[in-house]
């Protein structure tokens, strides 16, 4: 077991710094944004099915992703649209893929529950509560036999803490020594059931302690938390070859999908406005200010540059093609020539 | 030609992939040390090593899930499972995960993975051991699903399964891993999705796989003491199915009975009479029949247990009944 880093005295400001928060704000700033469209867009019927948003969370996905490298495995469960553009997907991509476009990142057969994109490794979107817990580890297992420093990056909520897959998964995780890194993304609530009134013992993290796995506890409101974690467990599966079991604590603003209110049955809006005040978007920006690297005009500017990007995307997800008829039959089997 | 058992020929089929290929490997409860529950994997430990013959834990749903994972980065995992009743705790990642994948992804993802292990009806091993579940993963696309009847059927068509690009399942017959035949001693494949005649003749068709294959060819033996000739049809795949051969026999004969381990309900005959119905109509002299595992939970007492099994006097029977002649 590793304490949980301390929230770490602010680091030298260097220009390498001060380019590396800009990036972490203007992507958090994106998927609040992308995330806020997609759910007027949904709204409007333009998108269809599930939608779960990530507003909220936005520092989990960023911190994290931000200190992998290209060859590394990124695998998430259904709220990912966040994950996928901090992996690097393109607006266009993900909300193309809303609209259940050809244009989209999985050709409008997946939708908002199933994000994939190969040539970055982020290996989807999954709809299974728990089910992507053991691929992720897969793919850990798959870096290792082929003898690469490759680490694989888990996602999951919470509520999947109590499901077999993730103890069966842990288990073998922690037995083979594979380089995976287990995120339980806490943000309070699987769909409407509290944390307290799903899962027994004082916090999921403990769980780390019957497998004899190293775990964190990390503030997911602040990306420079977030990200100094992951460094930690990303170093630990690159050249020790060990899993971490890391949990995020964090919050979503709204609903569990867009079928339910952001509160009002199982939370208060009190509630809501109270994790509000510590907002990861402000969390960073307050540091970057008090630092005196962001100033109005810039934070306006970098706003500016994601609303612009989302309503391309929205345009271009608009305009884009559906698939073609045909397409209904295709990828189902694939047979060599 | 080589004699060796159903079970020597799926270990032949494993261990030449294996030379051949460095991305194959062989995941499950007890393959390694102990070289296989059924000794399917005698021998590969030491060939191979800890890193390509992996002992699990039990642990079905998260040994699976981590063989789809890797699939999905282009290895190509054998994942065994010790009998296909444990597999329902994996079936989340064989049929959510493995299945949907390639469509999940538009194309981007794939899964060229192996689920192997017995299943069918065993001896005595009451209701949760001895079970068939084919129609289960038959029924998903995305799947494919392959059951060998003979020992050189088993080593081609599992040869042709691991280099498949897609996920498979390959359920072997747990009462043939005994079972002795013929193999090619050259480097054969044998195509998934082609079923194959084991016996030919002109009045009535028995579709068969797995385990009522052999059923099926002593049922033959008594037919034809009769002046009966079967023409005994061995699916060897079903899914995807060669409806191109069920229908060519039953154009020759016109009096077809479908036998599977299987309980009947939504069975792998119905699919099979589905196709005949719609494609052969015209040609059926008779309606078709089927022999199926009784629709019970399968019974310990030996007696009630033969009583709930498919066997050649009840594959006789039928025949006689589409011939009309009892």
């Amino acid at each position: 077991m590793t304490a949980s880093p301390a929230v770490r005295a602010p680091s030298p400001v260097t220009p390498e710094t001060i380019a590396a928060h800009r990036e972490y704000l203007r992507q958090m700033l994106l998927i609040r944004h992308f995330e806020e469209k997609a759910g007027e867009a949904y709204s409007l019927g333009k998108i269809g099915g599930f939608c779960h948003l990530y507003i909220g969370q936005e520092a989990v996905a960023v911190g994290t992703i931000s200190a992998l490298r290209p060859d590394d495995y990124v695998i998430s469960a259904y709220r990912e649209h966040g994950q996928a553009l901090a992996r690097g997907m393109t607006s266009r991509a993900v909300m193309a893929e809303l609209y259940g476009k050809a244009a989209g990142c999985s050709g409008g057969k997946g939708g908002s529950m199933h994000l994939f994109d190969a040539s970055l490794n982020f290996m989807g979107g999954h709809g299974i509560v728990g089910s992507q817990i053991p691929l992720g580890a897969g793919f850990a297992f798959a870096a290792k036999y082929r003898g690469t420093d490759a680490v694989s990056l888990c996602y999951f909520g919470e509520a999947a803490a109590n499901i077999g897959a993730f103890h069966e998964t842990m288990n073998i995780a922690q037995l083979w020594k594979l380089p995976a890194i287990f995120v339980i993304e806490n943000n309070g609530y699987g769909m409407g059931t509290a944390l307290h009134r799903s899962a027994a013992g004082a916090a999921l993290v403990d769980r780390a302690a019957a497998y004899g796995m190293a775990s964190m506890v990390v503030d997911g409101q602040d990306v420079l938390a977030v990200r100094a974690a992951m460094d930690v467990a990303v170093a630990r599966a690159r050249q020790d070859s060990l899993p971490t079991l890391m949990e995020i604590r964090t919050y979503r603003y709204v609903g569990h999908s867009m079928s339910d209110a952001a509160h009002g049955t199982y939370r208060t809006k009190d509630e809501v406005e109270s994790y509000r005040k510590r907002d990861p978007i402000e969390v960073l920006a307050e540091r970057m200010r008090a630092g005196e690297y962001l100033d109005d005009a810039q934070y306006q500017q970098l706003e500016a540059d994601v609303l612009a990007e989302v309503a391309d995307a929205e345009t271009f997800a608009e305009e884009a093609p559906d698939p073609e008829p045909g397409e209904l039959f295709t990828d189902v089997y694939v047979e060599r020539d | 030609m080589a004699v060796m058992t159903y079970r020597d020929a799926l270990n032949a089929a494993m261990r030449e992939e294996m030379l051949r290929d460095p991305d194959v490997f062989l995941m499950g409860e007890e393959v390694a040390e102990y070289e296989g529950a059924y000794k399917v994997s005698r021998g590969l430990l030491k060939e191979f090593g800890p890193k390509r013959v992996v002992d699990t834990p039990i642990a079905e749903l998260g040994f699976s899930g981590i063989g789809v994972g890797a699939a999905m980065t282009g290895l190509r995992p054998i994942v065994e499972f010790m009998t296909w009743n444990f597999a329902l705790l994996a079936i989340d990642q064989v049929v959510n995960s493995a299945a949907k994948l390639r469509y999940m992804s538009g194309g981007q993802i794939g899964c060229p993975i192996v689920f192997r292990g017995p299943g069918g009806s065993a001896l005595q091993l009451g209701a949760q051991h001895s079970q068939s579940f084919e129609s289960w993963y038959a029924h998903i696309p995305g799947l494919k699903v392959v059951m060998p009847a003979t020992p050189a059927d088993a080593k081609g068509l599992l040869k042709s399964a691991i280099r498949d690009d897609n996920p498979i399942v390959f359920i072997e017959g747990e009462m043939l891993y005994n079972t002795k035949g013929e193999v090619p001693e050259d480097d054969y494949l044998t195509p998934i999705g082609k079923a194959d005649r084991k016996r030919e003749g002109r009045d009535v068709t028995i579709i068969c796989h797995s385990k009522t294959v052999g059923i099926s060819l002593k049922a033959a033996e008594q037919l034809a003491k009769d002046g009966v000739e079967a023409d005994v049809i061995d699916l060897r795949t079903i899914r995807p199915l060669d409806t191109e051969a069920i229908l060519e026999s039953v154009g020759r004969t016109n009096r077809v009975v479908v036998a599977e381990e299987g309980w009947s309900f939504a069975g792998v005959g119905a699919q099979v009479v589905d196709l005949i119905q719609r494609e052969a109509f015209d040609l059926l002299d008779a309606p078709v029949l089927r022999v199926t595992g009784a629709d019970v939970p399968m019974p310990y007492n030996k007696h009630l247990e033969k009583a709930a099994k498919v066997d050649p006097a009840k594959v006789v029977a039928a025949a006689r009944r589409v011939l009309y002649l009892d």
